[in-house]
């Protein structure tokens, strides 16, 4: 019989969050568990219906010389999927500071709706990216099929029930307030589980590599795995009120907790964004540009100085608080010395177009990955300069970090984690080639539209914001009242979610494309850049 | 071990040992005749398929 195990986990899950529903301790964690118990009754009767109850020897046994694509298949359907609702949840979220009577209590208020954005964006689209993209990326340089048989498709059901249970929790109202952290114990604990079962199957295909070396992508790919589970343990140490509750309180507290908060912040940027999207990008612009890397040694040093560097660099987070100043000195020199792995990185991604630059013209998922590359470099250039204190004083808590953050998430991480799936999916559905990519100049040119209006509008904003707090008047006294400066910001804040739909409508016809190109389907199209001149017709003579 | 003990440790041994791999690695990155290998390494990617 076939998923006999799984059959019977997800079933004794199941009854287990009937029981948790059944002896709640309080009514959030009640409500939670019944959501639980209904994706978990709804998953065992589709284990059910998938299941065969012929004899297991009938079973046709997998071949191991085959690479494992299932997972990597849902992995790209899932990203799109959460892709979407986190942009969608953006966009409301960015309209909801321009008009406040968006906000619906008491499910879909800001500060609800807010942490679903950043960890659907951050953790269900980044992080579905990620596992898919380095389950293909392993595999193909190790030459060897994933380890751990059905472990694979654990994590990737196993990741999914951890964005349901944080996103629904958002919205009962259940937050431990840790910023990109938010789940509460028990959601913490089941991660945990899961991402140990993605360390199992990455670190066991590279045991079992037929390739002597290990290519630099999937270093980054492990450094990501190794320090998010570090990050993720440390950051969520705390005892929860009760078992059958939903109220945990931090092991930490005062200062401790916040450099805890932040050390933890800053690098699920640094290693969930960057580490991660670096091993993307070591692997996928290669491929899309049929040429190596520009210089293997400089990726190399690259990657050490990105370990080595990252780590620290969390105290600029808390400049002008309580924290040492030792230690806020010690945040912004590690920051400023980023720019080192910041520019290896970037030369290393451009450079390798070098001599191929007129794929740029021809090839639009090239495009998307250059932008992508550049945007990594100047949003990890505008970051170091954010950290310095003199520079904080002006930008911390303004809209600036925001549009700071989003040059990075929506140019660096959006971009290449769409080039990497436009990449990714004629070669996982065996199709010749996309469905159109005229589609993807079109989604190109509208992300890059919406990334441009959005950083500039923060820009502007955050500067403004900037300047009106700290505004004196000859007498002493503050020249504008908080709320003037909140007055002051709206017609920015509607310009930003012009933007941010942009950028939604380009991934919708993201959406398009691929549906598209998974049915079998082929649009007729003129190819970009002209005709190519075919042998004849080039050589023909004048008349 | 007190907080002190692990700082003072902190910002000299310890400082001075991940200071001193760094170097190496970018030493051992750029030795002679590593250009071959690394040139090597850099087309595993394009190998496959």
């Amino acid at each position: 019989m076939k998923y006999r195990t799984e059959l019977v986990g997800v079933g004794f899950a199941t009854f287990l969050a009937l029981l948790g529903a059944a002896f709640a301790r309080d009514a959030l964690f009640q409500a939670h568990m019944w959501v639980l118990f209904f994706v978990l009754l709804g998953g065992t009767v589709l284990l059910l219906r998938q299941t065969r109850w012929g004899a297991a020897a009938a079973e046709p046994v997998q071949s191991e010389a085959a690479y494992m694509d299932g997972p990597i298949r849902y992995g790209a359907i899932a990203t799109l999927f959460w892709g979407i609702a986190g942009f969608l949840v953006g966009v409301i979220i960015a309209l909801q500071l321009a008009f406040p009577d968006l906000n619906i209590e008491p499910w879909f208020n800001f500060g609800r709706m807010r942490p679903l954005h950043t960890s659907a964006v951050i953790f269900a689209f980044g992080g579905n990216a990620l596992i898919a993209t380095s389950f293909y990326v392993v595999q193909r340089t190790s030459r060897a099929r994933l380890f751990g048989g059905d472990l694979a498709w654990f994590v990737f059901w196993g990741y999914q029930l951890f964005i349901v249970m944080a996103a629904t929790g958002y919205l009962l109202g259940i937050t431990q307030s840790r910023e990109y952290a938010e789940p509460e114990w028990y959601v913490d604990l089941w991660l945990t589980l899961v991402w140990v079962a993605y360390l199992v199957v990455f670190l066991g295909t590279i045991f079992k590599r037929k390739e002597p070396h290990i290519y630099v992508a999937n270093w980054f790919y492990l450094s990501f795995i190794v320090t998010i589970a570090m990050l993720h343990v440390v950051n969520n140490l705390a005892v929860p009120v009760s078992f059958l509750g939903f109220k945990s309180y931090s092991a930490f507290s005062g200062v401790q907790d916040a450099l805890t908060q932040w050390w933890y912040g800053h690098n699920a940027v640094g290693f969930f964004l960057t580490a991660g999207f670096l091993g993307m990008m070591y692997y996928f612009v290669p491929k899309q540009a049929e040429r190596p890397i520009y210089s293997y040694r400089l990726s190399i040093v690259h990657f050490w100085a990105l370990i080595f560097l990252y780590i620290w660099a969390g105290p600029h987070h808390l400049h002008y608080t309580a924290l040492p100043d030792w230690a806020q000195t010690l945040g912004m020199v590690f920051s400023i010395m980023l720019w080192m792995p910041s520019w290896g990185g970037m030369i290393n991604g451009l450079m390798t177009l070098s001599g191929a630059w007129d794929k740029l013209r021809t090839d639009p998922i090239i495009r998307m990955m250059v932008l992508a590359i550049a945007f990594y470099g100047m949003s990890t250039f505008e970051g170091p300069m954010m950290s310095i204190k003199a520079v904080n004083s002006l930008s911390h808590y303004t809209d600036w970090t925001i549009g700071h953050v989003h040059s990075g998430a929506l140019g660096w991480v959006g971009m290449i984690s769409f080039g990497a799936v436009y990449y990714l999916v004629p070669k996982l559905w065996h199709r010749e080639r996309l469905y159109s990519l005229r589609l993807v100049t079109w989604h190109f040119w509208l992300a890059t539209l919406g990334i441009v209006v959005y950083a500039a509008v923060m820009w502007v904003s955050g500067i403004q914001q900037g300047l009106m707090w700290r505004e004196y008047d000859d007498q002493g006294f503050l020249v504008y009242s908080f709320a003037e400066t909140v007055q002051a910001m709206f017609p920015y804040y509607v310009v930003r979610a012009i933007g941010g739909l942009l950028y939604l409508i380009g991934a919708l016809v993201m959406v398009w494309n691929v549906a598209m190109t998974i049915l079998g389907h082929q649009r007729q199209e003129e190819p970009i850049g002209g005709a190519k001149p075919s042998s004849q017709s080039g050589l023909q003579p004048a008349e | 071990m007190d907080y002190n003990t692990m700082r003072e440790f902190a910002d000299s041994w310890a400082l001075l040992a991940m200071f001193v791999f760094f170097v190496g690695v970018v030493l051992f990155a750029f030795r002679p005749g590593s250009k071959k290998q690394a040139d090597e390494a850099a087309r595993i990617p394009l190998k496959d398929e």
